[in-house]
């Protein structure tokens, strides 16, 4: 057991830190294998504890993760710097089903630090753009302030179709305002059965986003969700994101609507 | 972990009077950690009443066997708090383990629960749970026969009034002892002109108040259909919980925990990772950073755990999680009987009310 426990994490060199917003940060780790986009890791700063954290970006040699500032383990994190460590256990859960997008129009929705799990997706099928037939991406912000990746967002115009509203603008705003709710009827779908959609945020988000895109006439078996959940040992042992018969660290994160629609809490 | 292979060819009763148990039991000690409900007295729930619980016993004299223990023995495989791992500044050493087996003194609904738990913690998601593997491969049973159904028992009705997994059984008066042996080194213990005898562990065959189980198929189409989870049934609980936990702390199936970090002094570089026992009516249960909360009422609470225990563990595993130990109704301070609320579900899906 001594070099088996699936409890103990491994080190992971931070290697670089972008502020994405006055709350959030992205940390670049050096990792050497290729989680899939959609899973999560369970990251401890010792002494502190652990929290689960999705993968906002894949590389050869790195992983990135955009984390807010929001407890006990991100308020340690944030007083790391390059060169510090970080200790992953992971990578766990299913990831988005990448193949069942191929040659599909894709539409993906991502509501404030939801945006981060889905980064992976965009940034694979951007690389990749003759394997889509099309690819929209709409997000949703509270304010101006809170727009993450605004770098990859400009660069995602060349291959995807972008649409960015936020809540409540500010002075300099000139985009739209509204919930992202409200960008679902702008959409061209081409056919509904050839198109698939993403849809990642908070839960009422996730809830209200997805109505609108089957009012849209998407079957439900075309849609995907992520769910967050409070995931302790993110093996299937602790019990705290049961849903159903279901746990979302290990049958999820993602799910399919035509099941999600009967995971209640 | 069912051994019953392994007990086919081995089986010796013996009646042994309380003189000769005693003398038997202190040969165990020298094989065994022996765990066994025992009286803990004035740390029960009101003044100067006792707790029936379970840890490491000395002496044959400290097993309660008249009583329904207030906890189960669960806490011999799966502690309340457990450290897994001291943080030493970056590493992280494993927390050592005990190496002598231990011998669980056990009714059938506790053994079946301790089954329960090898489902969630050996078999759900790919790889067994190391900390409680390793506990687990050192524990066998040792069978109380119960002579009749406690109050608030209903393990008839759960189908989990029977076992066949341990290795020695017991029934038990004030004058004597008769017990099954089905293991080499406890028969190795027995002296040579020990009395033999007939016995065979019988098992409770009749619930004081029998439930109805839902019927499966009908139960999914609620749940399914939103029905039975927005049914008003609920908000009784709501009204009458108090999310103490109780119910998860005393059930022999409760296996949820939480992973914690302690640190006194942080900048000393040392700390400790441990789990505690957590509960899906406590707050805080599922909590996420930033603040987002589900099942904030109580009587969402009570739903969850019910359908945990009658349905959705059933759907993963094949088998109810709930043993029907009836000690969440023996210890709910707000008397809440959780072998009504599956016989109230029950009786909803038969009338068709919650349509």
């Amino acid at each position: 057991m001594n070099n088996n426990n699936l409890y103990r994490p491994i080190r992971a060199e931070i290697l670089e830190i972008r502020q994405e917003t006055a709350s959030d940060r992205t940390f670049v780790l050096a990792w050497n294998s290729r989680p899939l986009p959609g899973q999560f890791f369970e990251v401890s700063v010792p002494r502190l504890g652990e929290a689960p954290v999705s993968i906002s970006a894949i590389e050869d040699d790195r992983i990135e993760m955009t984390i807010r500032k929001v407890g006990r383990v991100t308020d340690g994190i944030f007083t790391l710097g390059p060169g510090d460590a970080l200790f992953l256990r992971g990578p766990y859960g299913n990831g988005f089903p990448l193949n069942r997008f191929e040659n599909k129009h894709l539409v993906i929705a991502a509501g404030g630090t939801g945006l981060a799990p889905v980064r992976p997706v965009i940034r694979h099928f951007t690389a990749r753009r003759d394997q889509l037939a099309g690819l929209d991406v709409l997000l949703g912000f509270k304010t101006p302030d809170d727009i993450l990746f605004r770098d990859d967002i400009e660069k995602w115009k060349c291959d995807a179709s972008i649409r960015v509203t936020v809540d409540k603008p500010a002075d300099a705003w000139s985009g739209a305002v509204g919930v992202i709710t409200t960008l679902v009827p702008e959409v061209d779908f081409r056919d509904i059965n050839e198109t698939e959609v993403i849809v990642v945020g908070p839960p009422l988000m996730m809830k209200f986003t997805v109505m609108a895109f089957l009012d849209r006439a998407i079957p439900p078996e075309h849609i995907w969700v992520s769910y967050e959940r409070r995931m302790s040992c993110g093996v299937g042992k602790c019990g705290h994101c049961k849903i159903h018969d279901r746990y979302v660290c290990l049958d999820g994160p993602v799910f399919n609507y035509a099941e999600a629609r009967w995971l209640q809490d | 972990m069912n051994r019953q292979d392994e007990y086919s060819d081995l089986n010796a009763s013996f009646r042994f009077s309380v003189l000769e148990f005693n003398a038997l039991f202190t040969s165990l000690l020298e094989h065994f950690e022996i765990w066994a409900p025992q009286r803990y007295a004035a740390r029960g729930r009101f003044s100067d009443a006792d707790s029936i619980g379970y840890g490491p016993i000395h002496s044959p004299n400290e097993i309660v066997f008249d009583e329904k223990s207030h906890f189960s023995s669960k806490e011999a495989v799966f502690p309340v708090s457990e450290t897994m791992f001291d943080l030493l500044g970056d590493e992280f050493v494993q927390a050592e383990d005990a190496q002598r087996d231990i011998l669980v003194f056990a009714r059938p609904c506790d053994i079946n629960g301790i089954e329960r738990l090898d489902d969630i913690f050996l078999r759900n998601g790919s790889v067994p749970d190391p900390y409680y593997q390793r506990r687990r491969e050192r524990i066998r049973f040792v069978l109380m026969e119960c002579a009749a159904s406690f109050e608030n028992c209903f393990c008839v009705s759960m189908s989990a009034n029977r076992t066949d997994n341990y290795i020695a059984a017991i029934r038990w008066n004030s004058e004597h002892v008769l017990m099954r042996i089905r293991d080499k080194t406890l028969l190795s213990l027995v002296p040579d002109n020990a009395s033999p005898a007939e016995f065979i562990p019988e098992f409770v065959e009749e619930d004081r108040e029998p439930i109805g189980l839902p019927n499966g198929e009908k139960l999914e189409a609620a749940i399914r259909d939103g029905s039975l989870f927005e049914h008003d049934m609920w908000e009784e609980y709501t009204a009458r919980c108090i999310a103490c936990g109780r119910c998860n702390t005393h059930c022999p199936t409760c296996s949820c925990f939480s992973m914690l970090d302690i640190a006194p002094e942080p900048e000393s570089g040392f700390g400790r990772r441990r789990r505690v026992w957590a509960g899906c009516h406590i707050d805080g249960f599922t909590n996420m950073a930033g603040g987002h909360a589900f099942r904030k009422d109580n009587g969402s609470r009570m739903r969850f755990k019910t359908m945990h225990k009658i349905h959705d563990f059933n759907a993963r595993f094949g088998r109810h999680m709930c043993v029907g130990c009836g000690r969440c109704d023996d210890h709910c301070p707000e008397y809440i009987r959780f072998a009504h609320c599956i016989g109230k579900v029950t009786r909803l899906l038969e009338s068709g009310d919650h349509e």
